[in-house]
């Protein structure tokens, strides 16, 4: 059967059951439908909430990106998974007590000021909108491939199925429907891993085959992987090469982001109690780290199969002819790819080969000048192509290649059309009824909700045109965002009794502003390329680049709101008390239920 | 309880297993992961050393290891100071 027809088949069935168990839920519950996760346990609760976070990020573009620089793209490993530390301790169990539903609610209240809440919704909306257009760049690379379009036409056509998908909206709210999700997302992450590691390795863990022997060499696999490399010019695998302080602060920005996100948050206040909130950050993460656990392995080997097919004869030999390309059945995924426009390779030198090499290491271009090369001639490896690619590449049968398209489609549509809600209830909801115009009808609030997600949508895919980077590296722009501006705003909510209302909006508006405008100093005026005065690879301060200023952004946040505070008057009685009764659980039981 | 000084020993010990949690929580990602990782690089793991299993793979273990303790020693500490939810 036709590989297009396969793909075709997966993504239609994977859909027709999400639709079919949002039916089915809402006509048990309709309750379900906003407070998605209440009554729930906190297994089934953490299983929705990381088919929630998932995201294209995750799913498409991460483990690309590992491949390609090994051992120094561990940060986004560590920083997406350390999140939830500080979630469960610092955020959760409190956030719950406290027992509202939205996260500018919460800052409203403590920092008792609508200007709080209305700045909160702001930071809100500035980072879900930056972390659709990371979500818009996955979806664009998805449908390119799985329609065989270009990534534009596949951009434009995703946007749309996206912008209905959100509309219909409601099944999102559905816990079943994310569970559901996630087992889409999950097997399709894994399962061609778990046969790539049993094709190099023999071991079916590919968490344990990276560290396994590589049983065609008989070598350790990374080893292996750190020889060919090496011996084409490129980095060593597993060496640490980038700058150490940027690397710790884009570890500590995505760690804080992750503890900053409205669209994570959320799932921990509508949990039936306080215990709860602690066991499902902690179920959640679990869910999580099946993926996370997996991503390097996939890397790794998605690097050494791809170096292989180059150089079929081995590193110094020759290497693969244009013939072999294009008639070769283990070349097919490369013509498919093609089509995309996001793989492309020219044989410079007119040797009817393919060589791919570092060109910009000296001792490669003296091999190159003996042996008659001119430069790389596979031109072009978009990072966001390698998960989707990877059965093909390793030669998987044809439902592996669907189930993988499923998954990537669900990752990426799931948590944008979230993150479309959570930006247009913000805005008619918080900003247009709570703060602007509180006398707006019904039908009006539901009408500027839509107008809402058709301009974020619309700007996003605009955006998503020349993104400001690889779905990955704008998702991590957004968490830089949220890092900067909400996470302090909640922590010292929390943990200090001390702060106060012109304390926490100084700091929310120092900790947004000075972040966005380094971004923007750095990826170009509202990403618009070309409007850069700064290049990442030799930025403003220090060495600090643009993906990593939400640690500095934060620290800024922290330190504002601490030193505005102490200057001005003390916060009320009354949210002193607040404070001490959202730090203990009694109490905790009827909270929510009034909503 | 409505005890004063009952709720702010509550506090201070969860502040307490918190910050332990913390310095674990930093010391596997930041430290072993990335900073101490040179001190680490004689262990070797799988074709390459201790640091680089940190960074991939132990410190995500490490993670879910504090959340599942913080959320069994906070329940305990709950019902120990009396502000468990019945």
């Amino acid at each position: 059967m036709d590989q297009f027809v396969v793909n075709l088949i997966f993504v239609g069935a994977s859909f027709a059951l999400y639709i079919g168990i949002a039916i089915w839920a809402r006509a048990g519950s309709t309750s379900e439908f906003y407070a998605a996760g209440r009554g729930v346990h906190p297994v089934t609760n953490g299983m929705a909430t990381a088919a929630d976070w998932m995201s294209a990020a995750s799913f498409i573009s991460m483990a690309g990106l590992i491949a390609f620089v090994g051992y120094d793209n561990s940060t986004y490993l560590m920083g997406w998974t350390g999140g939830y530390v500080l979630l469960a301790l610092l955020l959760a169990p409190y956030l719950r007590k406290f027992g509202k539903f939205t996260v500018s609610e919460f800052i409203g209240d403590r920092f008792y000021s609508p200007t709080a809440r209305m700045v909160a919704v702001i930071c809100l909306v500035v980072a879900s909108v930056t972390y659709v257009i990371g979500q818009m760049t996955g979806v664009g690379v998805a449908f390119g491939r799985f329609l065989e379009v270009d990534n534009t036409t596949g951009l434009l056509i995703g946007a749309c199925v996206v912008f209905a998908y959100a509309v219909f909206g409601g099944m999102k709210g559905v816990t079943y429907t994310q569970v559901a999700q996630y087992v889409v997302l999950i097997t399709a992450f894994t399962i061609p891993a778990i046969f790539i590691s049993l094709q190099l390795t023999g071991n079916p863990v590919p968490a344990l085959g990276l560290f396994g022997e590589h049983q065609e060499s008989g070598e350790p696999l990374l080893a292996t992987l750190n020889q060919i490399v090496t011996d084409l010019g490129f980095a060593e695998y597993t060496a640490h090469h980038a700058d150490t302080l940027n690397m710790v602060l884009f570890t500590l920005s995505l760690m804080i982001g992750t503890a900053g996100l409205p669209h994570v948050i959320m799932r921990f206040f509508t949990v039936p109690r306080v215990s709860d909130a602690r066991w499902s950050a902690g179920w959640t993460l679990v869910f999580i780290s099946l993926l996370y656990l997996t991503a390097p392995a996939v890397g790794a080997m998605a690097r050494l199969n791809i170096t292989e097919l180059m150089w079929p004869e081995g590193t110094s030999g020759q290497a693969v002819s244009v013939e072999q390309i294009q008639t070769d059945a283990d070349y097919a995924w490369m013509e498919t790819w093609q089509k995309t426009g996001l793989l492309g390779w020219e044989d410079k030198n007119g040797d009817g080969r393919i060589q791919y090499y570092n060109d910009a290491n000296p001792q490669m271009q003296e091999r190159a000048e003996a042996a008659g090369w001119q430069g790389n001639e596979l031109t072009n490896f978009n990072r966001d192509i390698l998960v989707l690619a990877n059965p093909e590449i390793a030669n998987l049968p044809g439902w592996v290649i669907g189930l993988v398209a499923a998954g990537g489609l669900a990752a990426a549509l799931s948590t944008a059309a979230g993150l479309l809600l959570a930006i247009s209830s913000a805005i008619s909801h918080d900003l247009l009824k709570g703060q602007l115009t509180p006398n707006m009808s019904e039908k009006a609030e539901l009408l500027s909700a839509r107008i809402a997600m058709a301009v974020a949508i619309a700007v996003a895919t605009w955006l998503g045109l020349n993104p400001p980077g690889f779905a990955a590296q704008t998702v991590a722009l957004a968490f830089g965002i949220a890092a900067a501006s909400i996470f302090p705003a909640l922590m010292m909510g929390i943990f200090s009794k001390r702060i106060n209302n012109v304390g926490a909006v100084a700091g929310m508006l120092v900790g947004l502003i000075v972040t966005v405008v380094y971004i923007f100093l750095h990826k170009g005026w509202f990403f618009i390329p070309g409007t850069n005065t700064f290049d990442d690879s030799d930025p403003l301060f220090l060495t600090v680049q643009s993906t990593s200023f939400g640690a500095i952004g934060a620290i800024l946040n922290f330190a504002t709101a601490i030193g505005v505070s102490r200057v001005t008057a003390a916060p009320p009685q009354e949210i002193q008390d607040l404070v001490e009764s959202v730090r203990v659980p009694r109490g905790a039981g009827a909270a929510a239920a009034d909503h | 309880m409505s005890d004063k000084t009952d709720k702010s020993g509550y506090w201070t010990a969860n502040l307490r297993i918190v910050a332990w949690c913390l310095v674990i929580w930093a010391l596997v990602s930041f430290g072993f992961g990335i900073l101490l990782r040179p001190l680490l690089s004689g262990i070797q793991v799988g074709g390459t050393d201790l640091g680089f299993w940190f960074a991939q793979q132990g410190s995500i273990l490490v993670f879910l290891a504090l959340i599942f303790f913080y959320a069994w020693r906070m329940n305990r500490l709950d019902r120990q100071f009396g502000v468990d939810e019945q």
